[in-house]
C-alpha cells in the first residue's frame, strides 16, 4: 500500500495551494484546510484498520528498498499516534473557521497549521532518523511562527524563547544523530537497532541517550526542560496550545522517545529509572505551579506538564499493563487537553477575558452551555472522575505501579491526581458557576458559533466514551494492543516489520 | 582527534553565547555557531584522510572514498539552520519594534 506517503503530500500541497487560492475565494483556505485534514483523518483510519488486523503499512518512497531509501512505516504505535494527531488536527481546523476570524491573514494561519500537520505526520511515519529530524524541524518552525501569530509583545517574547530553546535542543539531537551514524554507519532506525543489538552495550549509546533525553525531553516539556511551554501556550491563539498539547508534544516528544529508546536502543533499567524520576518531577512541579496561575491558558499549560508526567510514569514502570495505561492516558490527555484549550479560546472570544481571577462573573455554564458542559467533560476526564476516560487510564497506571512493587511512586501518582482535582476546581468553579446577573457579571460579547461548538462536542464525546477502548474486541482496543506490542517487541519487532514487509 | 576536540570547543562557545549573552542578536549568533559546530562534526565523521571524492566511475576502484552521506545530510541541515535563523531574526526585529530594546533582561513580561 502506498497510502502513507499521502499523509505528507496532502498537507504540504494544501499549505501551498492555500496561499495561491486565497485571492479567488475568500474562504478557500477554510475549505482546503478542513478538506485536507478530513482526508488525512480518513487515511490514518484506513492505515489503523490495516494495522489493527495485523498488517503493518510499509511504504518505500520511490521504490527504493529500505536501508537505501526512506521507508514510511506505520506499525501499531505509529498508526495509533497518527489517528490521534490527524483527528485533533481535523477538530482544530474546524474550530479555527470561526475562531481565527479575529486575526488578520487567515490563510497564513492555515498554511502554517498544515505545515505543522505535515511535519507531525512525517515524524510519526518515517523510519529514517535524519528524516525524522527534518520533519521535526518543519513542525517546530511552523509552531514558532504560529506562537507569534498574534504579534503582541508577549507573543513575540514567547516565540523567541521557544525558538531559542527548541533550536538548542535540536542541535543536541543532531549531534546525537551524528554520533549514532558514526557508530552504526546507517541512518535507518530498524537497521540501527540491529547493529546496536549486535555490538552490545557501549558508552556511545549512553552518551547519545543523554543527548536525546535532553533534546526530545525539551520537545515533550518534561520538567527540567519545560520552561518554554507555559509562556508559549499563554500567548498564542488558543488553537495552537490545543494542537501543541494534543499533537505536537506527544508526537515530537513522547512518540520519538518511545521509538528511539524502546525500538532502537533497547530499553534498560537505568533509562526506565530516569523516566520515572523525570515523570515524578514533572507531575509534582506541574501541579504545584498550576495553583498560582491566573492566566487560563498558562494554567492549562502547567496541567499539561503534570499529565505528561503520568505518561512517562507508565512508560518508566515498563510492564505491559503500565505501557498500555500510558498509551491510553496519552490518548485521553490529547482529547481532553485539546478540548480544554478550545474551551479557553471560546471563553476568550465570548467574554474577552483570560484572567481567571476576573472571570468569577462569567457563569459559562449558564450562558454558553455548550462550552460550559464540554469544559466539565474535559475537566472530569483530566481529573479522573469515574465514568470519564481519564479515570481508567490513571487507574491502570496506578495499579501497574503497585503491581510492579513501587508503592512510593503509586502514592505520588494518587497524590498528584488529588492535587489535579483541587487546582481544577479552585480555578474553574468560579468561571463555570459564577453569578449570571448582578455587579460581578461579565458582559457576553459574542454569540457562540456553530463550528466551534461542533468541534468541542466531538472532543467531549471522546472524553466521555473513551473508556470503550479498554473493552476487548473492538477496533480501538486492537489498535491499543498493537501499539503496546510494538513497544514491547522492542528492537527486533521494529526491524522485523520493516524488513519483513520489504521481502 | 584534535579536530574533534576543536569542534567541541566551537560547540561550547556557541552554547556559552546562547546561555550568557543578553543581546538577542548575540544569542542568534550563538545559535548559528552551535549549528555550524554540529555540521562540522557531521562532516568530520564522513571524512577520510587522503580520501577522494565519492563519484562512481567505471575505471576507478572504490577505495578510500569520502563518505557522501554526511555531506548530503549536512546540506539539508544547513538549509534548516538558515530557516531557523531567519525566523529568529524576524521575531527579534518585531521584538525591537515592540520593546525598543534588544536586552533580554528588559524583555520580561512573561513570568511564573
Amino acid at each position: 500500500m502506498r497510502l502513507a506517503q499521502y499523509l505528507i503530500i496532502i498537507p504540504l500541497a494544501a499549505a501551498f495551494v492555500m496561499l495561491l487560492a486565497r485571492k479567488r475565494f475568500k474562504s478557500s483556505s477554510d475549505i482546503l484546510a478542513v478538506a485536507a485534514s478530513l482526508s488525512l483523518t480518513v487515511i490514518s483510519f484506513v492505515i489503523a484498520l490495516s494495522t489493527a488486523s495485523g498488517k503493518a503499512v510499509v511504504n518505500n518512497v520511490g521504490n527504493w528498498p529500505p536501508k537505501i531509501g526512506i521507508s514510511l512505516v506505520a506499525d501499531g504505535l505509529s498508526s495509533f499516534m497518527l489517528v490521534i494527531a490527524n483527528f485533533i488536527t481535523l477538530v482544530v481546523s474546524v474550530y479555527s473557521i470561526a475562531y481565527i476570524k479575529k486575526y488578520t491573514d487567515k490563510w497564513k494561519y492555515y498554511s502554517l497549521l498544515m505545515l505543522m500537520a505535515a511535519g507531525v505526520n512525517g515524524v510519526l511515519a518515517t523510519s529514517d532518523i535524519f528524516n525524522l529530524f527534518i520533519f521535526m524541524e518543519i513542525a517546530s518552525i511552523a509552531v514558532y511562527a504560529l506562537v507569534a501569530f498574534g504579534t503582541e509583545r508577549e507573543a513575540m517574547e514567547a516565540s523567541f524563547k521557544y525558538a531559542v530553546m527548541s533550536t538548542v535542543a535540536s542541535s543536541f539531537i543532531l549531534m546525537g544523530i551524528a554520533f549514532l551514524y558514526s557508530y552504526t554507519s546507517t541512518l535507518n532506525m530498524a537497521d540501527m537497532a540491529i547493529v546496536i543489538a549486535s555490538k552490545g552495550p557501549s558508552k556511545v549509546i549512553a552518551f547519545v541517550s543523554v543527548l536525546f533525553l535532553m533534546g526530545f525531553g525539551l520537545k515533550a516539556a518534561l520538567v527540567p526542560f519545560h520552561a518554554w511551554l507555559p509562556d508559549a501556550y499563554s500567548s498564542a491563539p488558543a488553537t495552537i496550545p490545543a494542537m501543541s498539547s494534543g499533537v505536537l508534544i506527544k508526537s515530537l516528544g513522547v512518540y520519538v522517545i518511545i521509538r528511539i529508546f524502546f525500538n532502537v536502543f533497547g530499553i534498560t533499567q537505568e533509562v526506565l529509572n530516569i523516566f520515572i524520576t523525570l515523570a515524578v518531577l514533572s507531575m509534582l512541579t506541574g501541579s504545584i505551579m498550576a495553583f498560582g496561575q491566573s492566566n487560563i491558558k498558562r494554567f492549562f499549560g502547567y496541567s499539561s506538564i503534570s499529565q505528561i508526567g503520568y505518561i512517562f510514569l507508565g512508560l518508566g514502570i515498563g510492564t505491559p499493563m503500565a505501557i498500555a495505561g500510558s498509551l491510553f492516558h496519552l490518548f485521553n490527555h490529547s482529547a481532553a487537553k485539546s478540548l480544554l484549550f478550545l474551551n479557553a479560546g471560546d471563553i476568550e472570544t465570548n467574554f474577552k477575558k483570560t484572567d481567571l481571577n476576573k472571570m468569577s462573573g462569567a457563569a459559562v455554564l449558564a450562558r454558553t452551555p455548550v462550552c460550559g458542559y464540554t469544559n466539565l467533560a474535559g475537566m472530569f476526564s483530566i481529573c479522573g472522575v469515574p465514568p470519564f476516560a481519564g479515570f481508567w487510564s490513571k487507574l491502570i497506571i496506578i495499579l501497574a505501579c503497585i503491581q510492579a512493587r513501587r508503592p512510593f511512586v503509586a502514592f505520588i501518582a494518587v497524590f498528584v491526581s488529588i492535587l489535579t482535582i483541587a487546582y481544577y476546581f479552585r480555578a474553574m468553579t468560579p468561571v463555570l458557576f459564577g453569578e449570571k446577573t448582578g455587579e460581578a457579571a461579565i458582559e457576553l460579547k459574542n454569540k457562540p458559533s456553530l463550528t466551534m461548538n461542533l468541534a468541542m462536542i466531538a472532543l467531549s464525546l471522546i472524553c466521555l466514551f473513551g473508556g470503550v477502548l479498554l473493552l476487548p474486541n473492538n477496533i480501538g482496543n486492537n489498535l491499543l494492543n498493537c501499539a503496546r506490542s510494538a513497544i514491547e517487541n522492542g528492537c527486533s519487532g521494529y526491524a522485523a516489520i520493516l524488513f519483513g514487509a520489504a521481502k | 582527534m584534535s579536530v574533534y576536540v576543536l569542534c567541541f570547543i566551537l560547540f561550547s562557545i556557541g552554547l556559552y553565547c546562547v546561555l550568557r549573552k543578553r543581546n538577542l542578536i548575540k544569542i542568534i549568533i550563538g545559535i548559528g555557531i552551535m549549528e555550524y559546530a554540529v555540521n562540522l562534526f557531521f562532516i568530520l565523521i564522513g571524512y577520510r584522510f587522503e580520501g577522494r571524492s565519492p563519484i562512481y566511475a567505471h575505471d576507478k576502484v572504490i577505495k578510500n572514498m569520502v563518505d557522501p552521506l554526511p555531506q548530503a545530510v549536512v546540506l539539508t541541515s544547513i538549509v534548516i539552520g538558515l530557516s531557523v535563523t531567519l525566523m529568529l531574526i524576524a521575531v527579534a526585529m518585531r521584538i525591537y519594534e515592540r520593546y525598543k530594546t534588544f536586552d533580554i533582561t528588559k524583555i520580561n513580561r512573561l513570568k511564573g
